[in-house]
C-alpha cells in the first residue's frame, strides 16, 4: 500500500496524539502487559505494545493502516496494567480519528456501525436499537446477522415496535453539528 | 430516604425489559426516590467517542445540566455501565480542566458546573440506607444458587473516570446479591469485556470474548452470571445458545441482572421481574433454587409449579412469605 505519511510526518502526528493523550512514548519499556491481558489481541494484527512501539518510531503510517485500532474495544484493562499507565485506548481511538480524515479504515464494518449509530443519534436523540440493527445489515450486506434472535425479541417483548425520542431533536443536532465544525478532534 | 435524579438509557427502554420491570418492583417495594431527567438523550455511547471527543463530552454533559437546572442538588444514578461511564467522563473532563467546561457550555448553549456525582446501580445499592431496606425486604431465600458477578470494564475502568478503588476485582454487587442468599464465587473474568458493539460489527473477533467468560464461570461451578448492564447481560444471554452450537459448548448458565434476583428475593413473581423474558432460560434455575429452600425450610413437599412460563404464560414463582 501506498504510503500515506513519511516519516518526518508520521513523528510529527505520533508526538502530537501522545501529547494529546498525556502520554510519554519513551517510558513504555515494552513489558507486553497490555498485549497479554488484551481480550481482543487475538485479532489485531499489531499487538497493543507494538501501537506503542511504532509511534514512538514515528511510524504512523503502519499505526493508522492497522485493523488494531478499529477492533480496541476500550475495555481500558491495557493502561489498568500498565506500569507506566500509559493510555494506549486513547492513542487507539486518536489513531482511529487521524485515519478516518484521512479516509483510512482497515475494518469497514467497525466504522460503519459508528457511523449508524451517530445518525441515529442526530435523528431522534436516542440510541434505536432496532433501526441501528437493521440499517447496519443492510449496509454492510449482512442481512441475516442477529436475525434468529428476532422471534424471540418479539415473542418475549423484548423490543416493542415505537421509537424513542427527544423533544427537543433541534438541541441535539445543533451540539452534534457544532462539534463537526469545530474540527473532527478538540 | 434520600432522592436521586434518574437517567435511565436508551436501553431501558428497550431491550433491558428485565432490568427495567425487576428495578421498577424494588423501587416500589422500597420507596425509593428517583426523578427522571426530563427530556434526558442518549449519552453518545461509543459511537461518538470513536468520532468525535468534544461530541461526546458535550451530547452527555446535557443531560447533566439539565438535572443541575431542574433537579438542583441531586446526585445523577444510572443503570447502564456505558451510560455511567460517558457521564462520569464529561465530569471529570470539565473538572479537570477549565477551559474544557466552558467549551462544553458554548457548545451546548447551557450552564454547565459538572456539580452532581454519577452513580451507577451498584453504587445505588451499596448506600446503606437502601441495603437496609432490602436485607428487611427479602422474604425468601436463593441460598445455595451459585452465582458469578460480571462487571464489565465500563463500571471499574479506567480508575480515575469510574473512581473505583479497585478495578481488578470490584465488590460491590457481590455483596449486594449476598443478600438474596445466593452465594457469589470467586472467578477470573469479573473485569473482563463482552466485546460490546463488536459483538454486532466484528463477531468473528468479538465472540470469543463471551465464550471465555462463560467457559471461566463453568469452570469455577457457576449456575449463574449476574450483570448490572443492560448491553453485557443482552451479549451474554442472546448468544450462549450460539455460542453453545458454533462453539460445540453444553454452557447451561443463565444471565441474570442483579436487579432481578433481589426482585426474586422479596417476593416478585416471574411477570413481575422478567424471568420469562430471557433468551437463555432462567426460569428453572429460580424455580429449584426456592423450591429445595422451601421444602429445606418447611421439611414439607412443594405446590406443584408450572415448568415453562412461556407455554403456560407468566407465573407466579413460588410463595412470597415464610
Amino acid at each position: 500500500m501506498e504510503k500515506i505519511l513519511n516519516r518526518e510526518e508520521g513523528r510529527f502526528l505520533a508526538d502530537r496524539i501522545a501529547k494529546e493523550a498525556d502520554v510519554k512514548l519513551y517510558e513504555c519499556y515494552q513489558c507486553g502487559k497490555c498485549s497479554a491481558g488484551c481480550p481482543m489481541a487475538g485479532s489485531f494484527d499489531l499487538m497493543p505494545r507494538q501501537i506503542v512501539h511504532l509511534m514512538h518510531l514515528g511510524d504512523m503510517d503502519s499505526v493508522m493502516k492497522s485493523k488494531s485500532i478499529w477492533l480496541c474495544a476500550s475495555c481500558h484493562t491495557c493502561v489498568e496494567r500498565c506500569p507506566h499507565d500509559i493510555d494506549i485506548p486513547t492513542l487507539m481511538e486518536k489513531s482511529r480519528m487521524e485515519a478516518q480524515k484521512r479516509g483510512i479504515c482497515a475494518v469497514r464494518n467497525v466504522k460503519l456501525f459508528n457511523d449508524i449509530f451517530t445518525e441515529t443519534i442526530r435523528g431522534f436523540g436516542k440510541s434505536q436499537e432496532v433501526i441501528l440493527e437493521g440499517a447496519y445489515n443492510v449496509t454492510s450486506g449482512r442481512l441475516l446477522q442477529d436475525m434468529a434472535n428476532v422471534p424471540a425479541m418479539l415473542q418475549k417483548e423484548i423490543v416493542r415496535p415505537e421509537l424513542n425520542s427527544v423533544k427537543d431533536r433541534d438541541h441535539i443536532r445543533d451540539i452534534m453539528n457544532k462539534c463537526e465544525k469545530g474540527g473532527a478532534v478538540r | 430516604m434520600k432522592s436521586y435524579a434518574y437517567f435511565p438509557g436508551c436501553s431501558m427502554d428497550s431491550t433491558a425489559v428485565t432490568y427495567k420491570k425487576s428495578f421498577e418492583y424494588i423501587a416500589e417495594k422500597i420507596g425509593l426516590g428517583l426523578k427522571e431527567i426530563p427530556d434526558w438523550s442518549c449519552c453518545g455511547s461509543t459511537a461518538a467517542h470513536t468520532k468525535n471527543e468534544m461530541m461526546a463530552l458535550s451530547l452527555a454533559a446535557r443531560n447533566i445540566a439539565i438535572a443541575e437546572e431542574k433537579l438542583p442538588g441531586l446526585d445523577i444514578v444510572t443503570p447502564c455501565a456505558a451510560c455511567f461511564s460517558r457521564l462520569r467522563y464529561a465530569n471529570w473532563a470539565a473538572r479537570k480542566d477549565e477551559t474544557i467546561r466552558k467549551e462544553i457550555q458554548s457548545v451546548i448553549a447551557m450552564e454547565y458546573q459538572a456539580k452532581p456525582e454519577i452513580l451507577n446501580f451498584l453504587d445505588l445499592f451499596s448506600e446503606p440506607e437502601i441495603r437496609e431496606k432490602i436485607t428487611s425486604g427479602v422474604k425468601r431465600s436463593l441460598k445455595g444458587m451459585k452465582v458469578a458477578c460480571y462487571y464489565g470494564c465500563l463500571m471499574s475502568r479506567p480508575r480515575e473516570v469510574t473512581g473505583e478503588t479497585d478495578p481488578e476485582n470490584p465488590m460491590k454487587m457481590d455483596e449486594i446479591i449476598s443478600l438474596t442468599g445466593a452465594e457469589p464465587v470467586v472467578w477470573d473474568y469479573k473485569t473482563e469485556c463482552c466485546g460490546a458493539s463488536h459483538q454486532v460489527d466484528a463477531p468473528e473477533a468479538a465472540r470469543d470474548l463471551i465464550d471465555r467468560i462463560f467457559r471461566n464461570a463453568k469452570a469455577n461451578h457457576a449456575d449463574a452470571i449476574v450483570t448490572a448492564c443492560p448491553l453485557c447481560n443482552m451479549n451474554l444471554d442472546m448468544r450462549e445458545a450460539e455460542i453453545n452450537k458454533n462453539f460445540g459448548r453444553k454452557y447451561n448458565i443463565p444471565v441474570f441482572q442483579f436487579t432481578e434476583l433481589i426482585a426474586v428475593a422479596m417476593g416478585a413473581g416471574a411477570a413481575e421481574c422478567g424471568i420469562h423474558q430471557h433468551f437463555f432460560p432462567a426460569f428453572d434455575l429460580i424455580n429449584e433454587t426456592l423450591k429445595q429452600n422451601r421444602e429445606a425450610e418447611e421439611k414439607l413437599p412443594a405446590a406443584p409449579l408450572t415448568e415453562d412460563p412461556l407455554k403456560s404464560g407468566p407465573v407466579i414463582i413460588g410463595k412470597a412469605g415464610k
